[in-house]
């Protein structure tokens, strides 16, 4: 039992790695190198779209990132957690 | 003695001060304390050591002007240093932290039980954080020299006592709580000069805006980004906002910087001294937030000074030039050369016609002058690139030093060794590297701006690797792990010694492979080493039972 719970955990963790780099990349790949040249002709202020994500918002975008996974692991391992102590106490009754 | 002076021996003193008195007050006990602070730092006071020890003389002092002078193409810096970041909280601190030993070689050589690859990571680590700790150095040499008008023998031999004096006495322990104190010195240094000339130029308090703001009437008025485009392409160079580089190798620059930023051990090493995985990402996210606002702030300086330094020396008589153009034609950073004999200023693109040449690592240094702050400024800037300097060499003198004692001695060739002994090999070895490290600060290879891009490209193709395969792969094996490590740090050093060292004539666009820079192969070798270590893994046996169970056991969450 232990040990489905605990591949189901790491499933989950694969998840929120997977969907977070792939943000990850899309920013700084993405938005900051590939298609920069293609924003660019966005405009904001005195910013050009391209430029300002390849040398303000992808470093606000990675805050942002590292955040959302503290809180998600958080959850991730609360529930872990719960789901674990409610099974071996199962066990004990049996 | 100007008033410059009397400011900026008034800030060194009080922030010196305040180091040695931290170093008194949190002496190392144990190897424990030496090499991680007792694992029990408080996330955010690790989140702004590990800011501290990241930030470096090159962060401080030569980013903003490395961004001034590429325009564009400066993103790579910005976005590999800091897009690093995500990468070390999502996929190694965690981790290493439930693995909870002490070193990157530690990790390397328990997962993948062999001493030949523990002894391949002591090598790699120790090859890394000499290359980088020489740059520091000279990072504080030419601070002193400038600021205090010594020679830098004597500046970084300061600077060497100080950091022997914390290092040697407090280990990791007065390591982390005197970059916690640099960290604040640093950044304010950098702030309070950014801030007020972004109000001087467009009103606007906050830096990371005032880029993208117009500039005050005084100015002349329009969007500061625009002006810049305009005045560079009428002196010839390529506007600012534009990239010059192939995409190509801009993405392998950006990647490179990223993986070597996850791979460098005494990075990696911070997170192993919070009290619990929980705290190792915390740490990662308040570590960000303080590297973010020294890293948004870095492209605000670029354009301010760049804009500024144009303005005021673009076509403008030399005899007439404000005083801090002298002072930096003594320091033989800032050249002029009066080519037509007009006596007038010639910045433009086309080497024949150029007159003035400027060190990129001035910008920072020299921006408060050029904006004509007050002393006070000037001389906070100095004594926060010291902070930069020192903070990063201890960190990474810290890990050479734990590579030779802890790694080295009592892991690999004198196990019997009891922790009063390894603890005291512990300060000599921190003790001769500091020596080692001063030699070259004081006679410095005059490579020490390429050997930067050495130490990422090492740490992408070497550590990062092998680490996340450890942790993500539980089937990689001691053989594959070794040949792949070998093959991303062979492949790699060979291609930058080649381009940078025997024939740097060579290194153009179309000699490179790919059209990669050898700033950027490290991702290359990333790729060599992933791709050896899965081939080699795959016809090896598969690791041993306990070393299996040892990778699940790290995947799942502490308490």
């Amino acid at each position: 039992m232990h040990d489905d719970h605990a591949r189901a955990y790491w499933k989950a963790n694969i998840r929120v790695l997977t969907t977070l780099l792939s943000i990850w990349f899309l920013i700084s790949f993405g938005g900051g190198i590939l298609f920069a040249n293609f924003l660019d002709q966005f405009r904001f202020g005195g910013f050009k779209l391209g430029f300002w994500i390849a040398q303000q918002g992808s470093i606000y975008g990675f805050i942002v990132l590292i955040i959302v996974y503290v809180f998600w692991m958080d959850k991730l391992d609360s529930h872990y957690r719960q789901n674990s102590q409610s099974n071996s106490r199962e066990g004990d009754q049996q | 003695m100007s008033s410059v002076q009397l400011w900026t021996y008034l800030f060194i003193t009080l922030s010196f001060g305040l180091y040695i008195g931290i170093a008194v007050w949190s002496r190392a006990g144990s190897t424990n304390e030496f090499y991680v602070a007792g694992g029990g730092v408080h996330p955010m006071a690790n989140g702004m050591a590990t800011a501290a020890d990241w930030m470096s003389a090159a962060s401080f002092i030569s980013m903003a002007g490395l961004i001034a002078f590429l325009g564009r193409d400066g993103t790579f810096y910005l976005m590999g240093w800091t897009g690093g970041y995500v990468l070390l909280a999502l996929l190694l601190a965690p981790y290493l932290r439930k693995f909870g030993k002490f070193t990157v070689p530690d990790f390397i050589g328990d997962r993948y039980y062999s001493r030949t690859a523990r002894l391949v990571a002591i090598f790699c680590a120790i090859t890394i954080s000499f290359v980088y700790v020489c740059g520091q150095m000279q990072g504080a040499g030419i601070v002193f020299s400038r600021f205090l008008e010594v020679d830098i023998t004597t500046g970084v031999i300061i600077g060497m006592t100080v950091v022997f004096f914390y290092a040697v006495l407090g280990g990791m322990k007065g390591i982390t709580y005197t970059q916690v104190a640099q960290y604040c010195v640093l950044i304010f240094a950098y702030m309070v000069p950014a801030i007020f000339i972004s109000i001087m130029m467009t009103g606007n308090p906050v830096p990371q805006l005032g880029f993208g703001a117009e500039l005050t009437a005084e100015y002349g008025g329009g969007y500061l980004l625009d002006r810049l485009d305009n005045i560079s392409e009428e002196l010839g160079f390529a506007p600012y906002t534009e990239g010059q580089r192939s995409t190509q190798d801009v993405f392998f620059i950006t990647a490179a910087l990223m993986f070597g930023t996850a791979g460098l051990p005494h990075v990696i090493v911070r997170f192993f001294t919070v009290p619990s995985v929980r705290s190792a990402r915390t740490s990662a996210v308040y570590a960000l937030i303080f590297i973010g606002l020294l890293y948004s702030t870095a492209p605000a300086v670029a354009a301010f000074a760049k804009t500024n330094l144009m303005n005021t020396v673009s076509n403008a008589p030399y005899m007439e030039l404000p005083e801090w153009f002298y002072t930096w034609e003594n320091t033989q950073l800032l050249t002029f050369e009066d080519k037509n004999g007009d006596g007038l200023v010639q910045y433009v693109a086309d080497p024949a016609l150029n007159e003035l040449t400027v060190n990129r690592d001035i910008m920072v240094l020299a921006n408060p002058e050029i904006a004509g702050l007050p002393d006070w400024v000037v001389a906070l800037v100095a004594s926060g690139a010291l902070a930069a300097a020192l903070s990063t060499a201890a960190g990474l003198l810290l890990v050479i030093s734990t590579a030779v004692s802890h790694d080295l001695l009592k892991r690999s060739f004198m196990p019997q060794i009891t922790e009063k002994q390894e603890l005291f090999y512990a300060r000599i070895a921190i003790f001769v590297a500091i020596l080692i490290a001063g030699y070259f600060g004081i006679n410095p290879p005059g490579f020490v701006a390429e050997v930067v891009a050495f130490a990422f490209g090492l740490a992408a193709a070497s550590f990062f690797p092998a680490i996340v395969l450890g942790i993500f792969y539980k089937r990689m094996n001691r053989q594959g792990a070794v040949a792949g490590m070998l093959a991303g740090f062979a492949f790699t050093s060979f291609y930058i010694i080649y381009f940078k060292f025997i024939s740097p004539e060579a290194s153009v666009p179309e000699n490179w492979w790919f059209g990669i820079s050898p700033e950027g192969i490290g991702t290359l070798g990333t790729l060599i080493n992933t791709t050896v270590a899965l081939t080699v893994s795959r016809f090896s046996p598969a690791p041993p039972r306990d070393i299996q169970q040892m990778v699940e056991e790290i995947r799942l969450p502490g308490h």
